[in-house]
């Protein structure tokens, strides 16, 4: 509970229009999109501008109240779920495009601006920015940036933080700096850009950034090749790559994925076939017809039963929103999706979906396999019922047993979904025990009284890893 | 709210929401953006669908009380479901809806004057038609005897809110009570019989919007239908459904149900949004009743819409012509979203000639009628108009054509409120369909 003093002065700072507190309110910000954590915060706070943020973080410091920054809350590892209690920041007010700089490709915007408007701001000029996550439709780009987010364009394009060249940063002791900026080199210190992009909001809040643009690419194709063998289509995948062609999408659907989401979007998906891959390229029309071609010769000769491609703009749109939609869509199968994306080198796809189809069946449960398979970034998705505490014993031993998998293989505990809480007591297969500890050495510098979004990535204080679940 | 009231909704969410649903949220937040009442109110979660979700579930769980603030988020509702269409878990929030709202309001004292209107709208009005037109020839009393007149010119209309006040400006002409009374049991299709349907009247459209009823009708013949019109029909309910008097609304189905059997038609035609997503769903209603589940499923099954069937006979490629002129549409939520029809009536409206059809932007965005949501919520439902009003604005259009009575008043109200109405008018698509079919033939 906030004492009556710190709420009043939060109204002065806010006003009282932006400060929530009902029952009711508190609940509304105690989730996000991860199944399994939901914590009450103690109020609810919607700053104007970066003096109003400052402000608040001072005060919070004063008090030690944790702060959690939250967009739209479409995260997918608990990372916004206020564990701790405190005050939930919303950047809904942060909502302008400052600038889209036509001479230096950039743009810079405020942290509350939802990623596709963004995107579709900037393609009106005839730019394009490539991080395209599948909650675009209502993600921020605070979030974004805090979560590091990925998305379809990531295997051509890379992902947030390539595309991020500055920030204005409120640090927790309300401090307000501002890292890089429109330049395409810069080595003047540490590169503090970086350190605040994937942070989690555990470092500070982001109250501006500026962003990279690129030309848009003059012409796309998308291409649907169908399969009756999983691992064919997983072997397609690094044939692709081994063959010297970087597709800007390079998508993975597995049969039950696959009826869950056309069931759902109703675009025409196959359902008769085990595995289907999504392929785009973009680009010069020439270079884009003679890929294609390159790739349905490759589908062809690694089993691919059928090869198609989409006529119209509004087919390969479908296609695209159709797979965007399919964590949701899983989620009209069994009461409770749970999902993760280990990440594995791009060479090792094949192997990883072999081992997440044995993990499924040595512990029975049913896991469906879905996503960024040219970045080797795969989205297992476990269908299950949270009030079934023993089926949830075994959901949780696959999951530990598909990311020691993943880091044997060279790979990684999370691709683009960020630790948070859900993936905290994993984080030292990926960092090792040093390498936590040099993140508690920065998060100690930055944030010594451990205000800012506290109990994610790591856990402070001791060694004990505790995940707080209900 | 007493704490033995709040306890009680407690309990009763505990027993009868239907928890799977509830689970079937999964939290992606892909319902965000189609929420009006989010978007209008600054984007906050406990008026999203999300957050109504999270909350009605949050009682189920015992973490909140159904206090007040719960009782507004559901209050604000418009109930348009737009989030279905767009969740892909597939999420039945309007089933959600109703049945917390029926939860509360069937538990929540209201006060006493509150409890005598609503027990005269719901028991005794809505439900007999005959009561209906009583009332409407009150209202149409009102109109013609210079009552109107006189309620205007002194100022007395003023002690109404600013919406009811304007809302009473652009009722229809309401027919003569001689009229509402003798209506039709029976009409031959004109030139080759194709189809046989029974029309579903409905309590509004066939006082208040008689004159649309007749249209349909005619366009029905034109189209080559032979049409049935049961009298011992009914309301369709939805007022109560979704005001959470949920047992009246059953009454009503099945005296709906039990009017239309026997009749051996192919389809059974609404012409209001509202009313044909809510009879499509009767199975659902009765789905606790093991007699009626049959019975309210074939019910269910013959709903059509009168776009829909215009459509199926082709009445596209009829000869269709008006004056020159930039038409927009405006969708019912209901038929949209519950009765997945919305490129019939466009098919329609682009096959005149003389008509340019100018798409508004987020057309399907609920213009905030919603029953009797204008009404009781107000400023909510004028803030959502205003944005209505400024996209019909974009499309330069002279007419916005709409597809359900509730949303027909409330573009009337909104062309009135910004005042354009020397230069725009608002029709029920049946009314400008059959214009542009008896001018050619």
């Amino acid at each position: 509970m906030l004492s009556e003093q710190v709420k009043n002065k939060l109204i002065t700072i806010v006003g009282t229009e932006n400060v929530q507190d009902s029952k009711a309110s508190l609940l509304a910000y105690s989730y996000d999109a991860t199944p399994g954590f939901q914590s009450f915060p103690d109020i609810v706070v919607s700053p104007k501008n970066k003096q109003e943020i400052s402000e608040i973080v001072k005060l919070c410091n004063e008090y030690q109240i944790p702060i959690v920054p939250r967009g739209s809350g479409s995260n997918l590892s608990a990372g916004t779920t206020p564990l701790h209690g405190g005050v939930v920041l919303l950047m809904k007010h942060l909502n302008n495009i400052i600038e889209i700089d036509e001479e230096n490709l950039t743009v810079r915007t405020q942290p509350g601006v939802i990623t596709q408007d963004l995107i579709q701001a900037v393609e009106v000029k005839g730019f394009f920015y490539p991080p395209d996550p599948s909650s675009m439709k209502i993600s921020q780009i605070g979030g974004n940036i805090s979560e590091n987010s990925g998305g379809l364009r990531g295997l051509k394009y890379g992902v947030t933080r390539d595309y991020v060249m500055g920030l204005e940063v409120v640090l927790p002791n309300g401090e307000i700096i501002r890292t890089g900026g429109k330049l395409a080199k810069d080595v003047a210190g540490y590169d503090l850009t970086r350190l605040f992009i994937g942070a989690e909001g555990t470092l500070g809040i982001v109250t501006e950034a500026t962003l990279k643009l690129i030309p848009k690419p003059e012409t796309k194709k998308t291409m649907l090749a169908l399969y009756q063998d999983i691992d064919a289509a997983a072997r397609t995948v690094s044939a692709i790559i081994a063959n010297r062609i970087i597709p800007a999408t390079l998508e993975f659907l597995d049969q039950p994925t696959l009826k869950a989401v056309e069931d759902f979007a109703q675009v025409g998906l196959p359902t008769d076939v085990k595995a289907i891959l999504l392929i785009e390229q973009d680009g010069n029309e020439s270079v884009v017809n003679a890929d294609m071609d390159k790739i349905a010769a490759i589908c062809n000769q690694n089993k691919a039963v059928r090869v198609t491609i989409a006529e119209t703009k509004e087919e390969a749109e479908a296609l695209t929103s159709a797979r965007r939609a399919a964590l949701s869509a899983l989620a009209r199968l069994r009461p409770t999706t749970i999902l993760e994306d280990a990440t594995v080198p791009r060479s090792e796809i094949a192997n990883m979906v072999k081992a997440i189809e044995e993990i499924a069946e040595r512990n029975q449960v049913n896991i469906c396999t879905f996503g960024h398979a040219g970045d080797g970034n795969l989205h297992p998705t476990c269908l299950t019922d949270i009030r079934d505490k023993e089926e949830m014993a075994r959901v949780e031993k696959a999951f530990e047993e598909i990311f020691k998998k993943a880091i044997e293989l060279g790979g990684t505990i999370t691709g683009e979904h960020g630790v948070g809480a859900m993936k905290l007591p994993y984080l030292h297969l990926k960092a090792g025990e040093a390498g936590i500890e040099v993140m508690r050495g920065i998060k100690q510098a930055l944030d010594p009284n451990q205000i800012m979004n506290p109990g994610k990535i790591f856990s402070l204080s001791d060694r004990n890893r505790v995940v707080v679940q209900k | 709210m007493k704490l033995a009231e709040k306890e009680r909704i407690s309990q009763e969410f505990k027993e009868k929401m239907d928890y799977d649903e509830l689970l079937n949220c999964m939290r992606c937040g892909f319902c965000l953006p189609s929420c009006p009442t989010y978007i209008e109110s600054g984007m906050d979660e406990s008026h999203s669908p999300r957050g109504r979700i999270a909350l009605m579930k949050a009682v189920v769980d015992g973490e909140i009380e159904p206090d007040e603030d719960v009782k507004r988020s559901l209050d604000l509702c418009l109930g348009c479901r737009a989030c279905e269409p767009v969740c892909p878990s597939g999420v039945k929030y309007g089933h959600l809806l109703e049945q917390a709202r029926n939860i509360i309001y069937q538990n929540n004292k209201q006060s006493l004057p509150e409890k005598a209107v609503r027990n005269i709208v719901f028991n005794h009005l809505f439900p007999k038609q005959n009561r209906m037109v009583s009332a409407a020839s009150l209202l149409g009393f009102y109109q013609r005897s210079g009552l109107q007149k006189v309620a205007r010119s002194t100022g007395i209309m003023n002690f109404f809110p600013e919406s009811l006040r304007t809302m009473e400006k652009v009722l229809p002409s309401v027919p003569k009570k001689k009229d509402m009374k003798n209506r039709p049991n029976h009409l031959p299709a004109i030139s080759v019989q194709k189809k046989r349907v029974a029309f579903f009247t409905g309590c509004l459209m066939d006082t208040v919007f008689m004159t649309t009823n007749d249209a349909t009708m005619k366009l029905l013949q034109y189209a080559g239908c032979e049409i049935v019109i049961p009298n011992t029909q009914n309301c369709c309910g939805v007022l109560h459904g979704h005001s959470g008097e949920r047992e009246k609304a059953k009454e009503m189905a099945k005296r709906n149900i039990e009017a239309f059997e026997g009749m051996n038609v192919d389809y059974i035609i609404t012409n209001a949004g509202g009313c044909g997503a809510f009879l499509v769903d009767y199975n659902h209603l009765l789905k606790d009743e093991p007699e009626w589940m049959e019975r309210a499923k074939n019910f269910s099954e013959k709903i059509k819409d009168i776009t829909s069937i215009l459509v199926e006979l082709n009445f596209q490629q009829e000869h269709l012509e008006l004056d020159n002129q930039i038409v927009t549409y405006q969708d019912s939520c209901h038929l949209k979203n519950g009765q997945k029809t919305f490129m019939e009536p466009r098919t329609l409206l682009q096959s005149i000639k003389g008509v340019k059809y100018v798409e508004m932007k987020d057309a399907s965005r609920c213009c905030g009628s919603a029953g009797i949501y204008n009404i009781v919520e107000s400023e909510m439902s004028m803030q959502i108009l205003d944005y209505k009003m400024e996209q019909t604005k974009k499309t330069k259009a002279k007419t916005i054509v709409t597809a359900n009575p509730g949303c027909l008043l409330q573009m009337k109200l909104g062309i009135e409120r910004e005042g354009l109405s020397d230069t725009m008018q608002a029709v029920h698509i049946v009314d400008f369909l059959l214009e542009a079919y008896e001018n050619t033939h």
